[in-house]
């Protein structure tokens, strides 16, 4: 059975109707306002001691990513705050955009009009993107130019194609969550439901998840203490189940882009690391190939998530 | 285009076990308005939706200005406006720009839109709250726009759920007006109510729909004619014994029931005179007797009394 016309017209104009909501929304202001202000937080109180570690300023090459990375206490890195606090505004942008049309009783009356759900849907998740993008993008300049102001010299080019690397996987890494939100807010009738439910997985991935690896990972593959290779094992399977969530993909990809000395991601044995210059930075396509697979993960759990939602969305009942 | 411009045959919708709407066939003539008349739960809103394919019947099919929904939703869907039962905007958008969204989506280009809604708000006397936030409206005010909507959308056939479902009476008087005038712009209009008043008053066909059946499809006033056999009512409020039976030997009674202390009888004409006459001459003593049309409620209540003594 062919359906006749173009299932994507009128998502551009749905786009714009839900970027203008989300952009002019007082939930995003505030969420702004928190992102950007724990953002600055951390990057202040980062670039002090970034001074200290650098020695004098020109020693390190790479010294304008370790304003993402490190970690002044009791303040975590920005990069931190950003694993943190992305799921968050993807939460926010998403939980409430399906089963809010129903609450509204503006669904029937939107779908009345010529246009299939599919461009519902995907215009409502591509405004969301784009909200995510321009909320990073914005943040991510807004430190770099603080990094300019406080330590007086600009980027090099290769810290910049990192940091934009960066970027490019934080925005993926939102895109999976604000997947999640949205599939949830397809099942969920309910705003609130659909809110906790997403606070669930994120309190899981976020928190949790760590906790769970180990108990896992012990029960599938416990190690033999005599038997060096089934502990190279386990670390393999720990490292693959910890690779289930979000977070532990964000944070590879984080680590690879922006500490260029990141060889590896997992075990590395004494044979291997043989002839190594140690401590030397990769080049960037290098840090690249390593963590391809994280990107490609991410990237391919929010086509999951989307297609999940896309089939609910297409199955469910106009009717309220 | 000749032939019906709504037409159905079989249409069914199961959900489940549940039979929500059951081989249904009717049509509607181009330019006439069309009452889907039942109570709540009938199938109106599930029939309504797979006649604008947001539902897919389980069996049979439907055409609507010629084109199937389930095939050619879009097509439908440019000719058809919609109002849903409890409408809904953006609270937080003004009425234009609620109208300027849709527009967009149906196709109009932005100078098109905004002369479209400009014209299809005077006509729904909303021009003076188009730029306030629909939030501020009243019921009324909401199911307007609606009408607004279709108006702008240059649909030709016109589907309204449930129309003045909670409006006060003055609105609904107003909304009634709206859409006789719709109907003489040519309009084809599909109306689903419970309120049979409502649609005795505006549609020139009804189906009576019940258990996701239609029982009746017809005119108004030969469903009178078909099902009461008769056109008046009178109630007869007397005491004696073996009224009822007096009664219903008076020529021209239909039906005699009791209603309460009161007997109520159905005739063809107003035959207060002779049922006085009768229940004088059966001993009784009368103390109460009046006479009315009958209404498509009694039609309405006696089919599906019927219906139901028949299963």
């Amino acid at each position: 059975m062919r359906r006749e016309g173009s299932a994507l017209s009128g998502a551009a104009t749905v786009m714009a109707k839900e970027l203008a909501d989300n952009l002019t929304s007082t939930r995003m202001r505030l969420l702004e306002l928190l992102i950007f202000v724990t953002g600055a937080g951390a990057v202040y109180a980062t670039i002090g001691s970034v001074k200290d570690l650098a020695g004098l300023v020109g020693e390190d090459q790479f010294i304008f990513l370790r304003i993402f990375t490190t970690a002044k206490e009791p303040l975590p890195s920005f990069v931190a705050f950003l694993g943190f606090l992305i799921p968050i505004v993807s939460i926010a942008l998403g939980f409430d955009s399906v089963n809010s049309e129903f609450n509204n009783r503006t669904m029937s009356r939107i779908l009345a009009q010529p246009i299939y759900r599919d461009a519902l849907l995907f215009g409502k998740f591509m405004s969301g993107l784009v909200t995510l993008a321009v909320v990073l993008a914005a943040l991510w300049i807004f430190v770099v130019g603080l990094g300019i102001l406080m330590l007086g010299l600009p980027p090099g080019t290769n810290e910049v194609v990192r940091g934009f690397a960066f970027l490019i996987a934080a925005i993926a890494y939102g895109a999976v969550w604000l997947a999640m939100a949205m599939l949830f807010s397809i099942v969920f009738r309910s705003s609130a439901t659909a809110a906790l439910a997403s606070l669930a997985v994120w309190l899981l991935f976020a928190f949790f998840w760590q906790m769970l690896v180990p108990l896992i990972t012990l029960a599938i593959a416990p190690p033999d203490m005599f038997d060096p290779m089934s502990q190279l094992a386990t670390i393999n399977v720990g490292m693959g189940i910890a690779r289930f969530s979000p977070n532990t993909l964000f944070g590879e990809a984080t680590q690879a882009f922006l500490n260029p000395e990141t060889r590896s991601l997992g075990p590395v044995l004494a044979s291997q690391m043989q002839g190594a210059d140690r401590g030397a930075p990769l080049p960037f396509d290098q840090s690249l190939m390593l963590v391809w697979p994280q990107m490609t993960g991410m990237i391919a759990s929010v086509i999951v998530l989307f297609t999940i939602a896309y089939i609910a969305f297409q199955r469910q009942e106009v009717r309220a | 285009m000749s032939g019906p411009i709504i037409h159905t045959e079989g249409l069914t919708k199961a959900y489940g076990s549940k039979i929500a709407v059951d081989r249904l066939d009717f049509d509607v003539e181009a330019g006439e308005v069309f009452g889907l008349l039942g109570p709540n739960g009938a199938g109106k809103t599930t029939t309504i939706l797979m006649l604008l394919g947001l539902t897919e019947p389980t069996s049979g099919t439907a055409r609507v200005a010629g084109f199937d929904p389930l095939r050619q939703p879009l097509e439908v869907k440019r000719r058809v406006g919609y109002m849903p039962d409890q409408v809904g905007f953006y609270d937080n958008l003004s009425g234009i720009v609620n109208l300027r969204y849709t527009a967009r989506l149906a196709g109009l280009d932005r100078r098109e839109a905004d002369e479209a809604i400009a014209k299809s708000l005077e006509r729904v006397h909303l021009s003076h709250a188009g730029a306030k936030p629909v939030g501020t409206y009243s019921r009324g005010m909401r199911q307007r726009l609606a009408i607004a909507e279709i108006l702008m959308k240059g649909a030709s056939i016109a589907i309204l759920d449930e129309p003045t479902g909670g409006l006060d009476p003055q609105s609904t008087r107003e909304f009634l007006e709206l859409i006789r005038s719709l109907k003489k712009d040519g309009m084809t209009i599909l109306l689903s109510s419970h309120l049979l008043e409502l649609v005795q008053s505006v549609c020139d066909r009804v189906a009576l729909f019940n258990n996701g059946k239609i029982g009746l499809t017809g005119r108004v006033e030969s469903l009178l004619q078909d099902v009461l056999g008769g056109s008046h009512w009178i109630r007869v409020e007397a005491t004696g014994d073996n009224l009822e039976a007096a009664v219903a030997r008076v020529p021209g009674v239909t039906r005699v029931t009791r209603d309460g202390a009161a007997l109520r009888v159905e005739a063809t004409g107003d035959l207060r005179a002779d049922i006085a006459r009768a229940v004088v001459h059966a001993g009784g003593n009368l103390t109460m007797i009046a006479a009315g049309h009958a209404s498509l409620e009694d039609v309405y209540t006696r089919y599906f009394e019927g219906v139901a003594h028949a299963a």
